[in-house]
């Protein structure tokens, strides 16, 4: 079995969130990188987990990013994924993106095709149902479990107020989240090994651009917390009721 | 020329988050000086009619056995169909994982640019520009469309609903509806509690609480609200609480009116899920506790003292004995 991991490249959780020229660019000073949460928690380390229990799965990984995304494409090799390929390109527009990828997953003849249920810094969860489009495949988005029964899918996914659970033929393109599987550190072993392992660099085919980013904003701070004191709680449901008006 | 507006429905219950983007998709008809249109899709009971009090002048429906089941591919061929059909020039999707799993198949049908998470009426001053929420709600991007026909996905409780008065005109429609590829073996639909992505109020407890048999400090004080429940993070983990309760930056994002943290420190990823709420009250023991910087009203003390003389207060406020 083949499978695509799309993984892309994301401040960590804990960076702070400020603007740089005019409020149009996101300012990366002192910012650390990771690779999305969902991508890696969920989307990798289940595809990882498939391989275990059958070995002759590969694990390609791919993104769309200047070279500043290779140390999240080496961690991701050292967390297990056997190859990677990177799309020369910054763009971040969600069609873009899911174009060049759709391109590549279209060569490789993927049995299945990952990404994360959102990336925690655009919030777009648009690629996975864009990429399968593209190739016209059926698209399961919000996955909390997976399994390959021969030539099908067993999934659980979150629908709209509650789960429901689906068999679905290969190929197809699933977008993951919590349950899949569960968040590991990568190993020495896998560490050294990263470094000897394809990295392919591919540029960008020329495709349309739908959106663009036009300028950023902070929501306006807060005025300050009013303190309720703990020996008269009454009084906050007062506040609640008569000055806030939310109950 | 027309706004056209997906109404997500469930066995002929239309949801909020549907009248909520129907009147965003009506305010932004008004901007563009044309009307609003809803397509339905599936059997429906009940009065579709009653959208015109949102704003909307037409609702097309389709009723077909393959429409039945929710399936993203099929229902955006559909309403590809259905877009081409009215001449929309917008299509408005609520954010929930209806609209996130068709959205984009749609971008990519009708060569569509697409804003997810938008939480504004489109400026088209300059342009086509949609605010949407970015980093998890730490911040906010003004995104320009730049195709011809433009997709919005509207954030669950970002959006005022604005009440008018009318009557949509019922016009059936239809089209080739194609066979799903995906073959549903079960379903569990979480009934009865308030859907946590449209709860007006919500109360959620954290690891404060000690343990799970003590969450009906929670779950009494959601009750009397008529709230919705929620956890953080290591409470779901731990399996005290449902995994569909968590909130924040790798769970569920929610924005309601009115957010209660129970012993919640407000670790920064918790907050990425929360900040949107309008007010938020921190009950929390330790003053130095991060949550009380992003709360607007908090009370330092023991929530094993102090939630049920809330929950009392509020029962008497309401009259329930
Ligand atoms: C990449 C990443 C993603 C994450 N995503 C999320 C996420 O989506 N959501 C999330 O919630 N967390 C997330 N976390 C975890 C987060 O960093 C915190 O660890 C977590 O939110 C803490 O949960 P808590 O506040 O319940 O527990 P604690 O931090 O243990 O806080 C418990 C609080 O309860 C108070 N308390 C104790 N006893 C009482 C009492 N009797 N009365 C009143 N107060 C009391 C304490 O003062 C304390 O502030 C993430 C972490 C990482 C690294
Ligand atoms: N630049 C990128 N390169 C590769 N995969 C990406 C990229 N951006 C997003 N993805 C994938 O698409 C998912 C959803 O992203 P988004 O639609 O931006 O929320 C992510 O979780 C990734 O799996």
């Amino acid at each position: 079995m083949k499978i695509l991991i799309c993984i892309s490249k994301t401040p960590d959780t804990t960076a702070k969130i400020g603007f740089a020229d005019n409020n149009t660019k996101f300012a990366t000073d002192g910012v650390q990188w990771i690779i999305n949460p969902y991508d890696e928690w969920y989307a990798l380390v289940r595809a990882i987990e498939l391989k275990e229990a059958d070995p002759s799965t590969t694990i390609h990984l791919i993104n769309v990013g200047g070279a500043d995304s290779e140390p999240i494409i080496r961690k991701a090799l050292a967390l297990g994924g056997d190859e990677a390929i990177r799309i020369n390109s910054e763009s971040s527009d969600s069609f873009f993106v899911a174009s060049q990828i759709a391109q590549v997953a279209k060569e490789g003849n993927y049995d299945l095709i990952f990404t994360g249920k959102e990336t925690i810094d655009y919030n777009g969860s648009s690629i996975g149902g864009m990429i399968a489009e593209i190739l016209d495949l059926p698209f399961i988005s919000h996955a909390i479990k997976l399994d390959i029964d021969s030539s099908n899918a067993l999934i659980a996914r979150e629908i709209e107020g509650g789960e429901e659970t689906d068999k679905i033929n290969l190929p197809l393109v699933v977008s993951c989240q919590k349950g899949m599987a569960e968040q590991r550190i990568p190993n020495m072993k896998g560490i050294m090994g990263a470094r000897t392992k394809p990295l392919k660099v591919i540029e960008p085919s020329s495709t349309e651009e739908y959106t663009s980013i036009v300028s950023f904003d902070l929501p306006p701070a807060k005025a300050g917390v009013k303190l309720v004191s703990p020996e008269n709680p009454e009084e906050l449901v007062r506040l609640l009721n008569e000055e806030a008006k939310s109950i | 020329m027309s706004v056209l507006v997906f109404i997500d429905q469930a066995e002929g219950i239309i949801k909020k988050s549907s009248f909520e983007v129907a009147s965003y998709a009506a305010q932004t008809a008004k901007i563009l000086n044309t009307t609003a249109e809803a397509i339905v899709l599936g059997k429906v009971q009940g009065t579709l009619s009653s959208l015109g009090n949102f704003g909307i002048s037409k609702v097309h429906t389709i009723e077909d056995a393959n429409l039945n089941h929710f399936d993203a591919q099929v229902y955006a061929k559909v309403i590809a169909d259905a877009t081409e059909k009215s001449g929309a020039q917008v299509v408005v999707f609520s954010n929930n994982t209806t609209g996130k799993a068709i959205a984009p198949r749609l971008s990519v049908r009708l060569k569509a640019g697409l804003v997810s998470g938008a939480v504004a009426l489109p400026d088209t001053s300059n342009n086509f520009v949609v605010k949407k929420s970015v980093f998890s709600g730490k911040a906010f991007a003004h995104v320009s469309i730049k195709t011809a026909i433009k997709i919005i996905a509207l954030n669950p409780n970002a959006f005022n609903i604005v009440k008018e008065d009318g009557a949509a005109e019922i016009i059936p429609f239809s089209t080739t509806v194609p066979n799903s590829r995906i073959e549903v073996t079960a379903t569990n639909k979480i009934t009865g509690d308030v859907p946590l992505g449209e709860a007006d109020i919500v109360v959620s407890g954290g690891r404060g609480l000690k343990g799970p048999e003590n969450w009906n400090l929670v779950t009494d004080l959601a009750q009397a609200l008529g709230a919705a429940t929620a956890c953080s993070r290591p409470v779901s983990d731990i399996h005290w609480r449902p995994h569909h309760e968590h909130v924040g930056q790798t769970g569920l994002a929610i924005a309601p009116n009115l957010y209660i943290a129970i012993g919640i420190s407000g670790a920064i990823q918790h907050l990425a899920g929360v900040n949107r709420s309008k007010t938020i009250v921190v009950i929390n023991k330790d003053p130095e506790a991060p949550f009380f910087k992003a709360a607007d009203y908090g009370i330092v003390g023991d929530a094993f003292e102090v939630v049920p003389r809330i929950t009392d207060a509020i029962k008497k406020l309401k009259g329930i004995s």
